[in-house]
Formats: structure tokens, C-alpha cells, sequence
């Protein structure tokens, strides 16, 4: 088969796979921050220290994943970042505030602490915001006018709920106590509007984009994937269902499937995903440019692909580690 | 004086973002492998004074690694909005260069820094040393593959050009273009030189405020020592690297010595005012032949001039004083390091005047490190890639107003950080020095 038909092909998918790692890795992290100014003080460092030994590492996968766009799809590069230049300034504005707010927060004077706290929680609202908005944009091809926008603003949303979903999940199996059965009403709370959120897109979208409507209710196709939204629902159900139970048992000191809601959280991302991918590939520009339109030469993605295939596997190997290193409850952050 | 159009604007806002990108990944370079020496140390002696020496710096390591990482952030945003004709014209040889850093040293760098950082009682002492190694290893692999296409950007080679878009004949050609080795061996001893003013800095600091545990003089005695080492390679190497940018880039060359017309025993000027109207130096003072003698080893060698360019050579004031910047704090590196390690030497201790310059000189590596990019990076100009993409042709179609908005942004918030980064380094100097019951530093992290 011809290298230039499929290359592209599989630099979108390794483009997908940053994205989704970044999606779910940097979630989480996000969504503690966003919940940070619910925790009291103390609950505060622990809240961060469940993130800390991870976070510089979580970025990360958003610089392979736009750092792939750049050199895989340049000319989409280009017109995606264009279009959202001011979202993503405010992401990065974002993303900057967090970072340093994180170091600076114990290391500066006490007295600036709670401004550090502060610009900690904003920075990662104002990321997941963005980013939400970002994907919003992207959906409607960066249509004009006000419904586009509100799409967008109703993307920014739910992200960020689903964000606060995932960060209270992690919470609820990296702590305990009182700090864990907090997290698990958060994440009832934050359930609810992910849940409405996720409604809400996928039914906007088709109707956003009648392309994206024609892939999906067309048959048989709307029966092969009339699993992702039944097992996304049935997944939600389930955390609906088991959250109460989960604060119950916590209240009488047990902490059996503390993972469950996490885990749970990170199908309902995988499934969404895998939907939103669907409905955009083969295209890269929804409405003006396809994968292989926009593809880079093949002897330069030939050359990524084999370091790639060297490397990914030996990066994927030793993020594991690191998550077992910090394996269990979180304890509070030493250098010592 | 340029107008601001979008071309202008969008130079400044990537100079911008991109000079408080590399003050972090300077000092984080070498201070990677600063702590590993520490760290070694003390497993080797277990002189407690070593770890402490480390538990401080690591601190400072923290803080900078994460300015690094979020500011860098920035960068892959920014290559393709500010410069979309870069990759369409270049992308051959950028991206994959890209692609190798962040697959082969950022993963590795951020991953292994929260052990480092966090996990010394979570693992075995060898591979808590380990993820030490591994995370200094990481910066430089970095350090790498950036200067690699950096230096292809100002001497290409190793490529065809068919239709203004390059493709790869040879990637050693292409890594080891013919001014990489210069320019990587300079940058990597910029950073050593940068943290080891850094770090005899805030020990001199903690010195004169009667901090004067084992901890804080193992830290001036390898800052100073360090720096004393590093300073005459760093003007062998930089005095190599002239000679090369004479034979690769001669425009550049003759910007830097104030050089407007091809002259034969040209002078090397201290000081002068370069004005481009007239095509001529206003205030020259100079030593006589000494440019010829130092760039072509003979005092009547010619120096190329920029009439040689005309249209399509950099703009020489900023150029030409920004080289000087940085050879005057190369200069003033030279003596306070020479004499402050012949003092530790012959009493033991920095004279109190001494010790107040190395506090002084805290981030001089800065100054000096973000003259020298000034040098290469506006004297590359007006080319983007020397000889094959022009600046201009490879700039983005977004409107001015959106740019300079954001560049707005961008400089209160680096302002902000600067600020808050050179406070709170001290303030950790300050509070290290007090009494352990009152330092809660290092508590959650």
C-alpha cells in the first residue's frame, strides 16, 4: 500500500492518542485545581500533592500532541491555531498561572499564599474553559455567528465539568478521610453537569453539522455505533448509582473500589472520544482540509514514525513506573 | 525605527516569549547536572553538608523546571501561528527535529523530575541518583536537538531546495551542520556558567548574611570553581565560534565588528554609535588592526563589509552592542571568578567586597546568555533560514491587533513571574539560613 494514503493515518491516530492522554492525564490535575478553593487549608496540600510528582509530566502530551499537528499537519496547524489565537492565548495564560502557582504557592513569603492559591484554581479554570471552548470551535469548522459561540461557550462547559469529574474521581482513590468523602460530592455534583454537557454536544453536534448528522444516522452505521452512546450512558449510570453508595461505605471507614468512579470517568472520555473522532476523521479542518491534504511530506513523517516506534514504548514505560513509585494515598510532598 | 505591522509584531512577541523561555532551560541544563554532583558527593563522602547543599538547590531546580515547561508550552503553539510559511518551506527538517526532542528528551525530563524531586523516600537511594541522572540527561538531550535546528537555520546544509521547500539528502549533514558543534558547545557552557554565577551568588548572599554552614560553602566553593573553569573555555570557544560565523555567516560578522565597508587591518571598535542612514560608524573608538588579527589571524586580513549585503544584512546597532554586552559581562565573569577563587584559595573565604560582586553578579549569566541569542538571531536576519527563507515570507496573515493584544499579555505576565522568580529565590536564600523549627519549606511541595 501506498505510504503517502496511509502515513497520514497513522500520524492522526498518534496525534489522537497524545490528545486523549493529554485530555485524561492533564484532567485530572486541571480538575483538582478547578476544586481547589473548595478544600480548607490542609486539604489544600494534599489536594496537591496527589498531582504533584505528576504534572510536569501530564503537560507534556499536549506538546507532543500540538508539537504532531505542527509537524504532521502544518497547514492545519496553521489554520487551527489561527482561529483560536485568542482561546489559546488564554489557555496559556492559563497553563503558565498553574504551573507557577504550583512551585511558588510553598515558596514564596506565607503572606502571598493564598494569592498563589488563587491564581493556582484560576488558572486551571481558565485552561479548562479554553480548552472546552477550543474543541467548540473546532467542531463547528470555526463557524461565524452567535449559535457557534454558544456552542463553544456550552463545550467550554461541559470540559470543564468533565475535568472536575475526573479530578474529583482521582481525588476520591489517591486520598481519605474527610477530604475523600468531600471529593465524593463533588463528583456527584460535577457528574450531573457532565452528564448534561455531554447530552448537550452530542445532540448539538449532528444538528451543528449536517456531514456529522449524515455519518451518524445513516445504516448501519448508526447501529455499530449505537454502543459508544448506550455504554456512555450506561457508564453513567453507574456512577450515578455507585457514588452514594461509595460516601456510605466511606462514612462506616471502607474504602473498597475507591478507584471506580476514576475509572468510570476515564470510559465516559474514552467513549466521547472516540465518537468526536469518528465524527471528524478523515477530515483535520472540519469542511475544508482532509488528513491527507494536510499531511506533511512522507520522507519527514517516515522519520518521526521511526523514532516514534523506538521511543513511545520506552515513554509509556517509564510513565508506569512513575505512577508506581507514587502508587496508593497520597502523602505529603518532601524533597527529603 | 520599524513600523508595528504584523511581521514586526509578530518578532516581538516570539523574541519575547522566547527570551523568558530560555532564561529557565539555561539554568536548568546545567543545575541538572550541578545536583548530580552534589547528590554524588554525598553518597560517596555522606558529609550531611552535601545533602543539604542538594535539599536547597533542588528547591531552586523545582521552581525553575516549571517556569521552563509552561513557558515552552508557549513555543509549539507559537511556530505555527506567528510562522506558518516556516514549516510549509522547512518542515522536512524541522519537524522531525522537533519531534525528537519532545519524544526523547521531554518525557524523559518531566517524567523522572517528580521522582527526583519527590520519591527519595519512595525508591532506592541508586535510582533516586538515577532519575537524578536521567532528568540532567534529558535537559541536554534537549539542548540537543534544539540547537541542532537552530544552527541548521543559520548554516544549512545537508539538504536540495526544490521549489523553496527543502528535502533531506544527508541527517548527519543536517544535525551536524557546520556551525552546531560551536554554537551547542557555547550554549552548553553558557548554562554552566549561568548557574555556577547563580549558584556562587545566593551562596555569597547566604555567606554575608552569617548563613556559613558546610551546605552554603560547598555551594560557593563548586560556584566559583565551576565559573573559574568554564570562563577562559567559554572565550576559546566563543573566539572559535567568531571564526566560524566569519566563514559561514559573513554579513552577521561584519554587523558585529561595525564592518560597513570590506576593509583590510579593520579596527576592533569599544565603542561606537552604527548608523544605518549613513552607512557608517559615529563615535568610533578602536583598537587598530586588532578585528582583522582576531578574526583572520593576520593584522592585515580582510573583513568582508556590509556594503558586500547590501539589502540583506542585519541591523547592525542592535547587533553590534548586543555582542558587546555580552563579551563586557564575559569580561567582568573572567576577573570576579578568577580572583574570588584565588582568595577561597589563599584565606579560604571571599573578601566582603568580593562577595557582595558575586551577589551582584547572581544573573549575569542571563544577561550575558540572552545578549549573545541577540547576536545570532538578529544577525541572521533578514533570513529566517539563511539563504533559502526570508523572515517575512514565512510570517502569519494574523491581524496586528490580535497580536498585540496578546503580546501585551504575555509581558505583564512575564514581568509578574520574573519578579516573583528572582524574589523568591532570595527569599529561599533568606529562610534556609533560619532555624529549622521556622522552615516548613520543602513541606508539600
Amino acid at each position: 500500500m501506498n505510504a503517502e494514503l496511509w502515513l497520514p493515518v497513522i500520524f492522526a491516530g498518534l496525534m489522537a492518542i497524545s490528545l486523549l492522554a493529554y485530555v485524561i492525564l492533564d484532567g485530572y490535575d486541571l480538575g483538582v485545581g478547578v476544586l481547589l478553593p473548595l478544600g480548607s487549608d490542609s486539604q489544600r496540600d494534599t489536594m496537591i500533592a496527589s498531582i504533584g510528582p505528576f504534572w510536569d509530566a501530564n503537560e507534556t502530551w499536549l506538546v507532543l500532541g500540538v508539537g504532531l499537528l505542527l509537524v504532521a499537519f502544518p497547514m492545519a496547524h496553521g489554520i487551527i491555531l489561527g482561529e483560536l489565537y485568542l482561546p489559546v492565548a488564554l489557555m496559556l495564560l492559563g497553563l503558565i498561572l498553574r504551573g507557577v502557582a504550583f512551585d511558588f504557592r510553598v515558596k514564596a513569603q506565607a503572606h502571598h499564599q493564598p494569592a498563589w492559591n488563587a491564581a493556582f484554581a484560576a488558572g486551571s479554570l481558565l485552561a479548562a474553559i479554553s480548552q472546552g471552548v477550543m474543541l467548540g470551535r473546532y467542531l463547528t469548522g470555526f463557524a461565524p455567528g452567535a449559535a457557534a459561540w454558544g456552542f463553544a461557550l456550552l463545550a467550554g462547559a461541559g470540559l470543564t465539568a468533565g475535568y472536575v469529574l475526573l479530578g474529583a474521581g482521582w481525588l476520591i482513590m489517591k486520598t481519605e478521610g474527610e477530604l475523600q468523602q468531600r471529593a465524593t460530592r463533588w463528583a456527584q455534583r460535577a457528574l450531573l453537569g457532565t452528564g448534561l454537557a455531554v447530552a448537550a454536544v452530542s445532540i448539538a453536534t449532528p444538528l451543528a453539522s449536517s456531514r456529522i448528522a449524515a455519518k451518524w444516522f445513516t445504516l448501519p452505521d448508526f447501529l455499530l455505533l449505537l454502543p459508544l452512546p448506550l455504554i456512555s450512558l450506561a457508564l453513567f449510570v453507574l456512577l450515578a448509582v455507585s457514588l452514594p453508595r461509595l460516601a456510605a461505605r466511606q462514612a462506616a471507614g471502607r474504602d473498597s473500589f475507591c478507584w471506580l468512579p476514576f475509572a468510570a470517568t476515564v470510559g465516559i472520555v474514552l467513549l466521547s472520544f472516540w465518537g468526536l473522532a469518528y465524527s471528524v476523521f478523515p477530515e483535520i479542518v472540519i469542511g475544508r482540509l482532509s488528513i491527507w491534504q494536510a499531511a506533511s511530506d512522507a520522507e519527514a513523517l517516515w522519520v518521526i514514525l521511526i523514532g516514534a516506534a523506538v521511543v513511545l514504548p520506552a515513554i509509556i514505560g517509564y510513565t508506569v513506573f512513575a505512577y508506581r513509585v507514587f502508587w496508593g494515598k497520597a502523602r505529603d510532598l518532601s524533597y527529603s | 525605527m520599524e513600523s508595528l505591522d504584523p511581521v514586526t509584531l509578530a518578532r516581538i512577541q516570539f523574541a519575547a516569549n522566547i527570551s523568558f523561555h530560555i532564561l529557565f532551560p539555561t539554568i536548568s541544563i546545567a543545575m541538572g547536572w550541578v545536583l548530580l554532583y552534589f547528590k554524588t558527593r554525598f553518597d560517596r563522602s555522606g558529609d550531611a553538608a552535601w545533602l543539604d547543599a542538594y535539599g536547597f538547590w533542588v528547591k531552586i531546580f523545582a521552581l525553575t523546571f516549571a517556569l521552563g515547561v509552561v513557558s515552552g508550552i508557549t513555543m509549539s503553539f507559537q511556530f505555527g501561528t506567528n510562522w506558518p510559511g516556516y514549516m510549509q518551506h522547512v518542515g522536512n527538517v524541522a519537524g522531525p527535529l522537533l519531534a525528537y526532542e519532545v519524544l526523547t528528551a521531554f518525557f524523559l525530563e518531566a517524567t523522572f523530575l517528580g521522582i527526583m524531586l519527590f520519591g527519595r523516600s519512595r525508591v532506592s537511594n541508586r535510582v533516586h541518583t538515577l532519575a537524578t541522572f536521567l532528568v540532567a540527561f534529558g535537559t541536554t538531550v534537549s539542548a540537543f536537538w534544539i540547537i541542532a535546528l537552530n544552527s541548521w537555520m543559520q548554516t544549512p546544509a545537508g539538504v536540495s531546495v526544490v521549489d523553496g521547500k527543502v528535502h533531506v539528502q544527508s541527517w548527519l549533514a543536517v544535525i551536524f551542520n557546520p556551525s552546531m558543534p560551536y554554537r551547542l558547545t557555547h550554549m552548553l557552557l553558557a548554562s554552566g556558567l549561568t548557574v555556577a554565577f547563580l549558584v556562587a551568588g545566593v551562596s555569597a548572599y547566604r555567606w554575608l548574611r552569617g548563613d556559613r554552614a558546610g551546605g552554603v560553602r560547598h555551594a560557593l566553593k563548586t560556584g566559583v570553581t565551576l565559573a573559574a573553569v568554564l570562563i577562559p573555555l567559554q572565550i576559546l570557544v566563543g573566539d572559535a565560534h567568531g571564526l566560524n560565523t566569519f566563514h559561514h555567516q559573513p554579513a552577521k560578522l561584519a554587523a558585529i565588528e561595525g564592518v560597513w565597508h570590506t576593509e583590510r587591518g579593520a579596527p576592533l571598535l569599544l565603542f561606537a554609535l552604527p548608523d544605518e542612514a549613513t552607512q557608517s560608524n559615529r563615535y568610533a573608538l578602536g583598537i587598530p588592526k586588532l578585528a582583522s588579527l582576531i578574526i583572520t589571524h593576520q593584522p592585515e586580513g580582510e573583513i568582508r563589509g556590509l556594503n558586500e549585503f547590501a539589502g540583506a544584512h542585519p541591523p547592525v546597532a542592535k547587533v553590534f552592542w548586543s555582542f558587546r554586552v555580552m563579551v563586557a559581562v564575559g569580561v567582568a565573569m573572567l576577573l570576579a571568578s578568577w580572583l574570588a577563587a584565588w582568595q577561597l584559595r589563599r584565606r579560604g573565604e571571599p573578601a566582603p567586597w568580593l562577595t557582595r560582586v558575586l551577589v551582584a553578579m547572581t544573573f549575569s549569566g542571563w544577561l550575558a546568555t540572552l545578549a549573545g541569542w541577540y547576536v545570532t538571531e538578529i544577525g541572521r536576519q533578514p533570513w529566517l533560514v539563511t539563504g533559502i527563507l526570508r523572515t517575512a515570507d514565512a510570517a502569519s496573515t494574523v491581524g496586528g491587533g490580535m497580536i498585540l493584544s496578546t503580546l501585551l499579555m504575555y509581558l505583564a505576565l512575564y514581568a509578574v513571574l520574573l519578579a516573583s522568580y528572582v524574589s523568591v529565590v532570595f527569599y529561599l536564600a533568606k529562610k534556609a539560613g533560619q532555624p529549622a523549627a521556622a522552615n516548613l519549606e520543602g513541606v508539600s511541595a
